[in-house]
């Protein structure tokens, strides 16, 4: 393309190589790819990004590369001259020309001044500490995520977007957060108290400490921060401060070169500055006294000031209400519009407590003008099309805050029927509404997540998920709300418990005939429900079920953890993490022997053998073998370890033989196939230092017997054990065991742990069928040992024994 | 031109199934679908690096074991909105055995 540019081109040059400059120049490309030739100056050292999407990337929900959002090769590609990593640091309007902090000179015919907004920092003593950052750009979350690495205490400044999103992000890496708000209320600028009352409870849920109407005084520490002091004295530790109190427009440049300024950069309609030369874009305008800081205003500055650029000068930018949501996974909400009500305005409100929603829609004068929605939001793109629209609710007022499900048939889609086919749907990835149509009709789309897969529309916040399923059940009728199950997978429509039902009673006993009976759509299904069938069938038909290896994963078809590398890990059983020397000696000669580079103790009481080879797994098992070490199954939807703690045997405090118990639970149970991971743990006393509270089935030795718990993990959402029942004998703890590992096997859908399976059942049913119903669980249990009886063969010896021998060694050695 | 080479019995392959090959310092994924049909890919996904013969196969695709890309047996390409691109060799069953070229080996070495 470069070739058609002739160097006597009109030429372009934008500071800020943020999101309104970059959309700027894409709007610009999309009307006329060869009017400029554009030079980028950028004060980060990378391509552009998705700002918004740094909350992600500092929950680990996202990487960094994942959220770029033009490449290098785009820039060359549209003969951009991109100078990454230089601030621009004056502009001169006679020349028209810009100088850079490293010394580059550029001349301009049109200037597009993006430069965003810069984080305030509070002026206390203290801010400049290392330890303190803001929450804007790359820098600030790699600073974030190594801190996160060696640190504990967190405390953010600020409780609004960003300051949550960077709390939550924390927590997520494992720190310990406070937030401290000045305000009474969280977000007090798109909630009403009673919203922001939800949130803080929600976040106070997930182990974050809020503090409302706090001022910070000081900043404390010598060579790095180590605390926050508020003004009422109280101090607050902190290995990390996160200034999140608001944004400035960043408008140094424009006002060192005479251009009018008041809180921001001054705009007209057209997005041109004072001086007709230069225009502005994003969160360092002010337009009618109005700034911005949300995207949403800033795609339509974008689109308006690319048609100035091309010579369009008839469109005008017009202020619209952006619709705030919170990107915290977990936490529904969206606020948009006036929605703390005022002078003139009604309110219609709808609480329900249990389920932690609140909604608040604001009338005036019949029209909506604004809503806050807590705990279920699931409507918001259709009360911001409502209230985009303006237009009297006449006869939808009586259900309108029940959402569109609730209205006159048609009412739910029609603000999306109506919309232009370039409408854009998903702000994030810039997907409109014709493409998300298209790919529906052509690739016969039926769910979102295909949806998000083929088109990344819904796929980024995730905050237009509504109005993509909106368009769904516009394109699919009555269609769609049949497949609005949670289905197995797209491969059918069919839910879990639809499909174990008919294996069990139609007598479906291989993955095909399953597939045939149940009309699947793909012929060989997916990498999602076929794992999930294979487990359904072995759990339904024990010993009869011939195991399909091929619907596996690699690590349950190989036996051993595939690791990043494309090497394995290797994870012999330490029944109860108890070992011996021979053991151990015939772990380190196998590490000797096959070269092996790296061996951890586990979390799971056991000793990890990683990088090894593919070819070398089944030499590696023979020699584990024949020291009489069979495979931990850490790599598999089954029986992982069962922790335990040294107990009476050598414990002063111990109550009884826990380690023994928990050798018998991994001898009973070792082999067993599960929905899920499992892992079961036994301490001695309630000091419980095996961490048998946060385990599928832990057990607590007292003196007077041992109490058994169920449902508890650690892992992405911790979750304490709930109580079962207290008993006094072994054999009793062993029949409790096998019988809730048993309804757990039956009963949950493939990929859920006990945790989500005991919350979505309900401990009270769990309970009334193993406790009270003595029958119910000794047969329970049975059907445990006669699943077993087929089960416990060590995968390791079978291998080493010459099965699936194909699958580790290669085909062809090429000498 | 093409360049065939003998790789082994086609019942070596398992059915929804892959193996891997060495040659010239390159790594290759044969995979045989439920239906019968082989194909072979260089044992690279274009995500990261992982081993596609490692994945699980469905239909005429094979599903990376690292992190889940769905990859176009036929074609090579990526799948869904995920964009890449993995080198393909034509695969040829002779009777009971496989023929690989692997001439696009050379070609892509030479690049
Ligand atoms: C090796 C080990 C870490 C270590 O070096 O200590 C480990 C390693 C992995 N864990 Fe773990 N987990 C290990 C103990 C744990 C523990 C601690 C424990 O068991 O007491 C937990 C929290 C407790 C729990 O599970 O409730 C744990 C929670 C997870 C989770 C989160 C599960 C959840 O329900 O949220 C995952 C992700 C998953 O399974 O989907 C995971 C997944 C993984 C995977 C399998 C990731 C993957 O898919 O590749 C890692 C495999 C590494 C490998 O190839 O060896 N690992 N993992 C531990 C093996 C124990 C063992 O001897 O078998
Ligand atoms: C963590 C986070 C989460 C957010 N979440 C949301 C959300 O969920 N929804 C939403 O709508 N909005 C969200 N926002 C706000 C949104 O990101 C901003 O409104 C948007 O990025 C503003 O675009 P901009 O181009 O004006 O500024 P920026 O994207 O900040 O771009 C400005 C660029 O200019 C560069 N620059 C500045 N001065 C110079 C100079 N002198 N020379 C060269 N380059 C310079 C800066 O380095 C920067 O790269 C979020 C913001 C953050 C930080
Ligand atoms: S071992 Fe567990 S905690 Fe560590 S990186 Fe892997 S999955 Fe995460
Ligand atoms: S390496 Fe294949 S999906 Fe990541």
């Amino acid at each position: 393309m470069r070739d058609q540019i002739s160097p006597d081109r009109s030429r372009l040059l934008v500071i800020g190589n943020g999101m309104a400059g970059m959309r700027t120049v894409e709007e610009v490309l999309k009307r006329d790819p060869t009017r400029y030739r554009v030079t980028v100056i950028g004060a980060e050292p990378h391509v552009n990004y998705n700002r918004i999407l740094l909350s992600p990337v500092l929950a680990g929900e996202k990487t960094f590369d994942e959220i770029i959002i033009n490449t290098r090769a785009w820039y060359e590609a549209n003969s951009i001259d991109l100078i990454a990593g230089d601030a621009a640091i004056s502009i001169d309007p006679a020349q028209k020309q810009v100088s850079t902090a490293s010394g580059r000179v550029v001349s301009y015919d049109m200037l597009l001044l993006a430069t965003g907004s810069n984080p305030f920092i509070l002026p206390v003593p203290g801010k400049e500490l290392p330890g303190v950052c803001a929450f804007r750009d790359l820098s600030d979350v790699e600073m974030m995520l190594s801190a996160a690495q060696r640190y504990t205490d967190a405390v953010v400044i600020g409780g609004g977007l960003l300051g949550l999103e960077a709390a939550n992000g924390l927590a997520a890496q494992g720190m310990k957060v406070s937030v401290i708000h000045l305000m009474e209320t969280l977000m007090e600028r798109q909630l009403d108290p009673a919203a922001a009352k939800l949130l803080a409870e929600d976040l106070t849920q997930r182990g974050i400490d809020i503090i409302t109407g706090a001022v910070t005084e000081a900043l404390i520490g010598a060579d790095r921060v180590q605390a926050v002091r508020l003004k009422d004295g109280r101090q607050i530790p902190a290995d990390l401060v996160v200034m999140a109190a608001g944004i400035r427009p960043n408008m140094t440049l424009a006002q060192a070169a005479g251009l009018a300024c008041n809180r921001g950069v001054i705009v007209n309609d057209g997005l041109q500055t004072s001086d007709p030369s230069i225009y502005a874009v994003g969160e360092c305008t002010e337009h009618n006294g109005q700034m911005v800081g949300l995207v949403a205003p800033i795609w339509d500055q974008a689109k308006v000031c690319a048609d100035h650029l091309t010579g369009k000068t008839t469109s005008a930018y017009r202020q619209i209400q952006p619709a705030t949501r919170l990107k915290v996974t977990g936490i529904d909400m969206l606020s948009v519009g006036q929605f703390n009500g005022g002078e003139g305005c009604e309110d219609i409100i709808l609480r329900d407590g249990s389920r932690g929603v609140y909604k608040r829609l604001v009338l005036k004068d019949d029209i909506l003008v604004g809503a806050v929605l807590y705990g279920d939001a699931k409507d918001g793109g259709w009360y911001v099309d409502l209230l985009e629209k303006a237009a009297p609710l006449g006869d939808l007022r009586d259900t309108v805050i029940f959402g569109p499900g609730l209205t006159a048939s048609g009412a739910a889609d029609s603000g999306l029927a109506d919309l232009p086919d370039t409408a854009e749907i998903c702000g994030c990835n810039g997907v409109c509404k014709g493409t998300i149509m298209a790919a529906i009709a052509d690739k016969g789309l039926t769910t979102l997540k295909e949806v998000k897969t083929n088109t990344k529309a819904a796929a980024s916040c995730g905050s237009c998920s509504s109005k993509v399923e909106g368009l769904l059940a516009l394109a699919l009728g009555g269609d769609y709300e049949a497949k609005a199950v949670d289905s197995v997978c797209g491969c059918t429509d069919h839910s879990h418990e639809f499909v174990r039902a008919a294996i069990r009673d139609k007598a479906l006993k291989t993955i095909p005939q399953v597939m045939q009976t149940l009309g699947w759509r793909t012929p060989g299904g997916c990498a999602s429900c076929r794992p999930a069938l294979n487990f359904y069938l072995l759990c339904a038909w024990p010993g009869e079920y011939q195991d399909d290896s091929r619907s596996r994963f690699i690590n349950e078809r190989a036996h051993a953890n595939i690791q990043k590398d494309g090497t394995f890990s290797v994870i012999p059983r330490m029944w109860g993490g108890v070992t011996t020397s021979g053991e151990l000696r015939a772990i380190a000669d196998v590490v000797d022997k096959y070269e092996i580079p790296s061996v951890k103790v586990t979390g799971g009481q056991r000793i990890d053998l990683l990088g090894v080879k593919k070819e070398d797994l089944v030499a590696v098992w023979a020699d584990l073998n024949a020291a009489g070490m069979v495979s931990g199954h850490a790599y598999g939807k089954a029986l992982r370890t069962v922790k335990t703690c040294v107990g009476s045997e050598w414990c002063r405090f111990g109550t009884q033989d826990s380690t023994g118990m928990g050798i018998k639970l991994e001898r009973m149970t070792w082999g067993s196939w599960h929905p899920h991971k499992v892992k079961l743990a036994v301490s001695g006393c309630p000091r419980n230092c095996a961490e048998a509270t946060i385990k599928d089935f832990g057990v607590i030795a007292v003196d007077s017997g041992w109490e058994l718990l169920i449902g508890g993990n650690g892992g992405i959402v911790l979750r304490g054990c709930d109580f079962l029942v207290k008993v006094t004998t072994e054999a009793e703890v062993l029949e409790y065991c096998a019988a809730f590992l048993q309804m757990y096997r039956e009963e949950a859908r493939y990929l859920e742990r006990t945790a989500p399976w005991v919350e979505r059942v309900g401990l009270a049913s769990i309970k009334s069928r193993l406790l009270d119903d003595t029958e119910n669980r000794q047969a329970l249990a049975a059907r445990f040992a006669y699943a077993q009886s087929f089960a416990q063969i060590d995968p390791w010896a079978e291998r080493v024994g010459g099965l699936d021998a194909n699958e580790f060694k290669p085909m062809l050695v090429e000498a | 031109m093409a360049l065939w080479l003998d790789i082994g019995p086609a019942a070596d392959v398992p059915s929804q199934g892959a193996r891997k090959l060495h040659i010239a310092g390159r790594q290759i994924a044969v995979f045989r679908t439920a239906e019968g049909k082989f194909f072979a890919l260089e044992d690279r996904c274009p995500h990261k690096q992982g081993p596609l013969s490692d994945g699980i196969v469905h239909g005429d695709c094979v599903t990376c074991p690292l992190h889940g890309w769905v990859i176009n047996l036929a074609s090579g390409t990526a799948q869904g909105a995920d964009e890449g691109q993995v080198l393909k060799l034509a695969v040829a069953l002779e009777g009971e055995r496989l023929k690989l070229d692997i001439a696009a080996l050379s070609a892509a070495a030479a690049e």
